[in-house]
């Protein structure tokens, strides 16, 4: 094990989309168990910095492989394709327009207070995403990454959708 | 010994050596030191065999100092020298303290805390702290004749940089070996955990004498993995006090009181509160030095009303805390209850009403802490405890960030991440031939910085000179599993470095503290138009500035017409920046940039030829500047 190590293998699992995430969390408690700086409490200066950095790296590892669009980019990452999510926002137009039009719903659903609305946009853009994710799933299956990027990136969109209507749900129950 | 020997984590290398280890809970009210004895984590009491220790200090002009109980029985009689809930005060400066006007200290303005002029000295608030944790620690050593290898120090979850930095600092100069610093509902949730082998998904509300919690935690065979933590560091048991106070001073209509009267009459309101958990009404009788006797009745309701508002105050961390982990009230398996002032039934009432079920109350709230934390010491000095071992994910309460251009917080670390975590985050320079760069660490939810902590400021220097936008700065944030972080930096392209171990300024009330995972939530809007306008304000400020610099340097290339044109134009944008209309600057900065694109290509012309003068074109390397 080293720090040059991708993520996977620092949990001895072969990259890929596809994940059994009770494994993974099993196999990040084992890790966290031996390296974690509990375990290092009373030791030396240089054992401590050493376990610091390696729970930290086993945590930054275990948050990158957990979530499935992190997981998704970072695969994307290894094999060379980068997402350029800062850069390139060149999308259909037929998807953004379909962005605007959830935007719109949820900015009026969130100034009428319609609780329900919210709640129905919410169940709505979770179908949606786990449509995605399933078709992505078969995308890396196929090797196909060049969809695969064009597949996380229209994730991306949906997932600060998602987070939009989470915070307007949030400061209605407040 | 080599690196990750411990094959088995919790064995010792020397099986059968007993390490002395301690875990103290440094409370606003009564402090603690425990110990695990025989396998039994149990506190340690004073010779008159009382666990518990006023965080009370009274500091004399012969330069003793008096501890605890002792210092208890005089506060009335010497409350300017006498020192009380001094954790209130760790890390914080006079202006983030709430009630300055009702306290009877000869306040020091010191930068970064406030300090308290005394008999004895002007003492800081961790050589205050230090002296509770001095008397402490000698209990300790006396009961287990032996030196101690090391301590665990409770803090509570919703404590911030600067004051775990300043409790860390308080029990090095108390001469600890401090193991760990734990964040006080975990430390509660370990001592119930392994006492009722509990599985599931817990809450922990944990109410002290000055500082509240609230930690949801998921307990799996052996594994306390904190979800989420949210709380208010400026809200406890003192504050209700506080409020009846506020109404013996109402209803007796009283004038301004004496230090003496006021901190005798606020010991009768506490004992009030605590009278009134198992009565129905309470007397306040207190004789002022004025001869005057204020004689009153608090009834219940009263009392219940007066604590309405406070107690609602800890629902809504409550809910955000649920929110942050994802989850709802129903799929909590219990709620274990911390903290003196959870004694109150009304609190009691609230709690179960919120998560409709009965709250967990079979461990003492006073001593749940001090035990959990003896247990964690006792394995972090790698004393096996049988069979059991375990391991703590703990998270930071608030989010770490940089002030990046137009007052705006950068978020760098999210609030909520399990520790210890570092992240790195890469900002470029501003402006041509730039060669410092000043980074200001903040803590907090919020998007303006004004709005956050001010954790540390500090200066990357020597970047070589490039146009703005070509160095790449990268910073990075480590947070250690005490939650303290440090923060390091550096130019990529030229490898100049500069780091930090964060000593905290400070910059925020604490009411303001607790209040910023709210505001952030019910503010997002404003604070996104907020941020726009800022973006706009920087990015006009960017133009005139280039703009004045080229009409510098290329004077001859303008007629006088295009000159005043420009002119004419820069100040109408100079003047829309002053206004809180973005649309307008960015309307205007069209303009300018419509009416500048003539000079610009004539820049660029003129640049060309003198390159290409009186050179070969194959002597002209990539990237040179035109």
């Amino acid at each position: 094990m080293n720090f040059r190590a991708d993520h996977f293998s620092l949990f001895g699992l072969s990259p890929g989309f596809r994940l059994d995430s009770g494994d993974l969390d099993a196999r990040y408690r084992h890790i966290q168990a031996k390296v974690h700086p509990d375990r290092f409490a009373n030791g030396s200066d240089a054992e401590r910095r050493l376990s610091m950095q390696w729970a930290t790296h086993a945590n930054e590892a275990y948050l990158t492989l957990k979530k499935p669009l992190a997981r998704a980019r970072y695969l994307l990452h290894l094999a060379g394709h980068d997402i350029q999510a800062e850069n390139n926002t060149a999308m259909p137009a037929a998807f953004l327009i379909e962005q605007m039009t959830w935007r719109e719903a949820v900015i009026e659903a969130r100034s009428a207070g319609d609780h329900h609305e919210l709640e129905r946009l919410h169940h709505r853009l979770q179908g949606d995403i786990d449509e995605r994710f399933v078709e992505l799933a078969r995308l890396f299956d196929e090797n196909d990454h060049a969809q695969a990027t064009d597949c996380v990136r229209r994730l991306m969109f949906l997932e600060k959708l998602f987070n939009e209507i989470d915070d307007a749900l949030a400061s209605l129950e407040d | 010994m080599a690196l990750f020997q411990i094959a088995e984590p919790g064995e010792s290398a020397v099986p059968h050596e007993h390490k002395l280890a301690i875990g103290i809970d440094l409370g606003t009210t009564n402090s603690l030191v425990a110990t695990v004895r025989s396998g039994i984590a149990q506190c340690l009491s004073d010779e008159q065999g009382r666990p518990l220790l006023p965080s009370i200090v009274r500091y004399l002009a012969d330069n003793t100092t008096e501890v605890g109980y002792e210092a208890q029985a005089r506060q009335a009689v010497d409350p300017k020298n006498t020192i009380v809930s001094v954790k209130r005060f760790m890390g914080r400066g006079i202006n983030d303290i709430s009630h300055v006007e009702s306290m009877p200290y000869d306040f020091v303005a010191a930068p970064g805390m406030v300090k308290f002029k005394t008999a004895g000295g002007t003492k800081s608030p961790v050589e205050v702290s230090a002296d509770i944790l001095k008397t402490l620690k000698q209990r300790a050593e006396a009961a287990l004749a032996g030196e101690l290898v090391g301590a665990v120090i409770t803090v509570p979850a919703y404590f911030d940089d600067a004051q775990r930095q300043a409790t860390k600092d308080a029990a090095r100069l108390a001469g600890l070996n401090v193991l760990r610093l734990l964040n006080e509902p975990t430390a509660a949730a370990i001592a119930y955990g392994l006492d009722n082998a509990a599985e599931g998904v817990y809450a922990v509300y944990d109410l002290g004498g000055g500082t509240f919690d609230i930690s949801i935690l998921k307990l799996t065979k052996g594994i306390f993995e904190v979800m989420a933590t949210g709380g208010n560091s400026a809200l406890g048991g003192d504050d209700f006090d506080h409020r009846i106070f506020c109404w013996v001073i109402e209803q007796g209509k009283l004038q301004p009181l004496s230090p003496e009267d006021g901190r005798l009459l606020m010991m009768r309101c506490r004992e009030a509160k605590e009278f009134l958990s198992k009565n129905p009404q309470a007397p306040i009788t207190v004789r002022l030095s004025t001869g005057e006797l204020v004689d009153l009745k608090l009834d219940v309701s009263t009392f219940s009303e007066i604590a309405q508002t406070l107690i609602s105050k800890t629902m809504q961390p409550v809910k955000k805390a649920l929110r942050d982990a994802g989850l709802r009230a129903e799929d909590i398996k219990g709620v274990v209850m911390v903290g003196g002032a959870t004694r109150m039934p009304q609190v009691q009432k609230a709690v179960g009403d919120f998560f409709r079920q009965e709250p967990l109350t079979n461990l003492d709230p006073d001593k749940v802490v001090a035990l959990g934390a003896a247990t964690q010491a006792n394995l972090l000095v790698g004393n096996k405890t049988g069979k059991e071992d375990w391991l703590l994910l703990d998270v930071i309460p608030l989010s770490l960030g940089l002030e990046t251009m137009g007052g705006l917080s950068e978020k760098v670390i999210p609030r909520n991440s399990t520790i210890p975590t570092a992240r790195a985050q890469e900002f470029t320079t501003f402006k041509d031939g730039q060669t410092a760069m000043a980074i200001h660490v903040v803590q907090g939810e919020r998007e303006l910085v004004s709005a956050c902590r001010s954790l540390a400021r500090f200066e990357l220097r020597g970047i070589p000179p490039m146009v703005a936008g070509a160095a790449r700065i990268r910073v990075t944030f480590q947070v250690d599993a005490d939650g303290l972080l440090s923060v390091s930096a550096r130019e990529q392209t030229s490898g100049i470095e500069a780091s930090v171990v964060v000593k905290p300024s400070y910059g925020l009330s604490d009411d303001e503290i607790a209040d910023m995972l709210k505001d952030s939530m019910t503010y997002a809007k404003d604070d996104a138009l907020q941020r726009a306008l800022k973006e706009a304000v920087v990015e006009a400020q960017r133009m005139i500035e280039a703009t004045e610099a080229a009409m510098k340097e290329d004077a001859h290339l303008l007629s006088a017409a295009e000159t005043e044109k420009i002119r004419a134009t820069m100040a109408r944008l100079t003047e829309a920046m002053g206004g809180t209309n973005r649309r307008q600057i960015n309307l205007v900065m069209d303009d300018l940039g419509f009416e500048t694109q003539e000079f610009a290509h004539r820049r660029m012309d003129q640049s060309i030829k003198k390159v290409l003068s009186g050179r070969k074109v194959s002597d002209i390397k990539m990237g040179e500047e035109a």
